[in-house]
């Protein structure tokens, strides 16, 4: 047996990728080949769906419905599930931008420091990986609730006379992704600008660059691929995130996240969850793919 | 009042070291550099001459000390805004740009149109003897190629002084040998100001008009190649640039330009020097290999005699390592001028070892 994988290195790569693949066959294209066929079929009264299954195409149909009343009663809310879709699209892109726009410099300044320092500084970053993402989220709610940290602090400082209304908003959701996304933006940037070598920034000035021409010109192109990296290492799964905007927006702010979770719950609809999955799936699927194909040319060059 | 192209002025520069000590890189130098002249810096590594080098660029700043690029005092100038350009070690070529886009970028900073910077491109890529180069990117040139490429994104920008650190360090030798020439006769041709940052004394002395030679963050000499390496200052030096004999002595007596200086255990010998020294003084005699001759007597000169130790031989020449009565060891350097020249002398002979008054330096430190 053993020498029949020695002397085949066909058989012997395949009997080295085997676990793996076995792994994502069975425990993710299986399930969404699942969830795909319950996209397709009836709802069942109490969750799950009708057995036997009955073929339709309402689920999808209903996402795109002005009237959403599975949702919120009979009246006709205006495209209420294309909403949330943008909605959750426009959260996702505010995050992902500050993570971006926070963790570049961090991870420029982390770059810069003497090795010893970067290596402590880095396990800084990672660190909030080893508590548990529920904990961290309710420690941050905490620190925004009216009687919080923050706002107690600002009152003892008589910067404020009242509470500031931190929580239960799109403020308080947005805070919470970045704050649990950061490290996500931040890693993969500060592999690019580690690697990035300074002395071309040097060369830019020599040949009379001013320090932001020469970032736009040198620096920026060169740490690309750090930076589309961080975009959707952030961006995918902000966007279907459903935990934060649950406990950060106190049930009043709707993701798409959350709307899924629902169906799942309460809504007791699978077949309309899966829709929503697989929709959601769909387009950050495309937005990926169209962006490192704008991108690709550039991020090649970078390399 | 003349101008000169680069001043540094009593120039100090420290750093901390890690380990929290203060380093001098470069420790109160002071140089002129005329205009149109291809001056090295000479030194090894950590003598300061990079260092030197980066403070002229504007990379690094003076603790102390003035820089002054054609008069104009730079300590409030950055970088981008200094009338010099940079021809780097490892050439910092813009690795996401191509060939043409590397060469442009100094005049589009400066924003020169589009048109115009593509025809001086091509002109730059002509004089550097790579036309057609224009859309290729680093990684596809040799580094022939990309030291040819870095040079000409430096000139097209027509700066008062060119800075180069040690550009041809990453070369093979056989195309260093003909970069250098290039190298000179291009700085001839475009009558820009060269400062040229090496540790290869070779190559400084093939190159330069003057020489700075550092160590320690000092410049020890400044002069012509033949100057620094005729009459060189110190023993740094002397030891530095060629191959150089020194022999401790003590001086005996002067008379006018001639001392007298002894060996001990092997006699007396007279050397030439424009410098006064007390009798009893402790000094070294510094002689170059190829001006000591071996079994040749010469009439108004040093005759002594000697061991044959080892004869080593390398081709164009013989080298001799010969001792002397009192135990002090020479190199002697002869040319091979007649073949089977190096199987007249074997190791143990008794040989003569002679040279002029005038070819030794007398050195104290």
């Amino acid at each position: 047996m053993l020498n029949f994988f020695r002397r085949n290195k066909g058989w012997q790569l395949f009997g080295l990728i085997s676990p793996g693949a076995l792994w994502i066959l069975l425990f993710f294209n299986l399930p969404l080949l699942i969830v795909l066929f319950i996209s397709f079929v009836e709802r069942g009264r109490a969750g799950g769906i009708k057995l036997p299954p009955v073929y339709t195409i309402e689920n999808y149909r209903q996402l795109f419905n002005a009237c959403a009343s599975a949702f919120s009663g009979p009246e006709c809310d205006s495209f209420l599930y294309i909403g949330i879709f943008g909605h959750s699209m426009r959260i996702a892109l505010v995050v992902t931008f500050w993570c971006i726009a926070v963790g570049y410099p961090l991870s420029y300044f982390i770059s810069k420091q003497k090795p010893i320092w970067r290596d402590a500084l880095m396990i800084l970053v990672i660190i909030p990986f080893w508590t548990n993402f529920l904990v961290r989220t309710y420690a941050l709610k905490q620190v925004l609730a009216t009687e919080g940290l923050l706002n107690s602090f600002l009152m003892g400082l008589h910067l404020i006379n009242q509470p500031l209304e931190l929580l239960f908003n799109e403020f308080a959701v947005v805070i919470g992704l970045i704050y649990g996304y950061l490290p996500f933006a931040v890693l993969p940037m500060y592999a690019s600008i580690e690697k990035f070598d300074h002395s071309l920034m040097e060369a830019a000035a020599d040949l009379g660059a001013p320090p932001w021409r020469a970032f736009l010109r040198v620096m920026l192109p060169m740490t690309l691929p750090g930076v589309i990296a961080a975009l959707v290492l952030v961006f995918v799964p902000v966007v279907g995130a459903f935990i934060t905007p649950d406990i950060m927006g106190g049930g009043k702010i709707e993701m798409i996240g959350t709307l899924i979770n629902r169906q799942f719950g309460v809504s007791r609809n699978w077949p309309f969850g899966s829709s929503m999955s697989l929709v959601l799936m769909l387009m950050v699927l495309i937005g990926v793919i169209a962006y490192f194909r704008s991108s690709s040319e550039e991020t090649r060059r970078a390399m | 009042m003349a101008e000169f192209a680069v001043e540094m002025q009593d120039v100090l520069k420290q750093f901390i070291t890690p380990e929290g000590g203060i380093l001098s890189a470069v420790n109160h130098v002071t140089m002129q550099i005329t205009d149109g002249e291809f001056f090295s810096l000479l030194g090894p590594s950590g003598c300061g001459k990079t260092t030197s080098l980066r403070m002229i660029a504007g990379f690094e700043l003076p603790t102390d000390g003035k820089i002054l690029i054609r008069g104009k005092e730079m300590s409030q100038v950055p970088a981008f805004q200094r009338p010099v350009n940079t021809v780097f070690q490892q050439y910092a070529l813009f690795p996401h740009m191509t060939v043409e886009q590397n060469i442009g970028f100094g005049l589009e900073m400066r924003g020169v149109p589009r048109a115009e910077r593509s025809k001086r491109v091509s002109e730059a890529l002509e004089m550097v003897r790579l036309p057609g180069m224009e859309m290729r990117r680093p990684k596809q040139l040799s580094g022939g190629q990309q030291q040819r490429i870095a040079l000409a994104r430096a000139l097209i920008n027509k700066p008062e002084v060119l800075l180069l650190d040690e550009p041809l360090g990453a070369l093979d030798l056989k195309l260093r040998k003909e970069m250098q020439l290039e190298l000179k006769t291009l700085q001839r041709e475009v009558g820009i100001t060269f400062i040229y940052v090496t540790h290869d004394q070779e190559e400084a002395l093939t190159m330069s008009d003057r020489i700075a030679v550092m160590s320690k963050g000092h410049a020890l000499q400044i002069g012509a190649p033949e100057e620094i390496y005729e009459r060189p200052a110190n023993k740094f030096v002397a030891d530095f640039i060629g191959e150089t004999n020194f022999i401790d002595g003590v001086v005996k007596a002067q008379n006018g330009a001639t001392i007298e200086i002894e060996w001990v255990g092997t006699g007396t010998i007279c050397v030439e020097s424009s410098r006064t020294f007390p009798n009893g003084q402790q000094v070294a005699v510094a002689v170059r290999p190829e001006k000591l001759r071996l079994n040749t007597e010469i009439k108004d000169g040093n005759n002594l005699k000697g061991r044959v130790e080892d004869v080593i031989y390398i081709g164009t020449d013989t080298h001799y390592g010969v001792r002397f009565a009192g135990g002090q060891k020479v190199r002697v350097r002869e040319q091979n001028v007649m073949q089977g020249h190096h199987e007249m002398v074997h190791v143990g002979d008794e040989v003569s070892i002679s040279f002029t008054y005038e070819s030794p330096r007398v050195l104290t430190e």
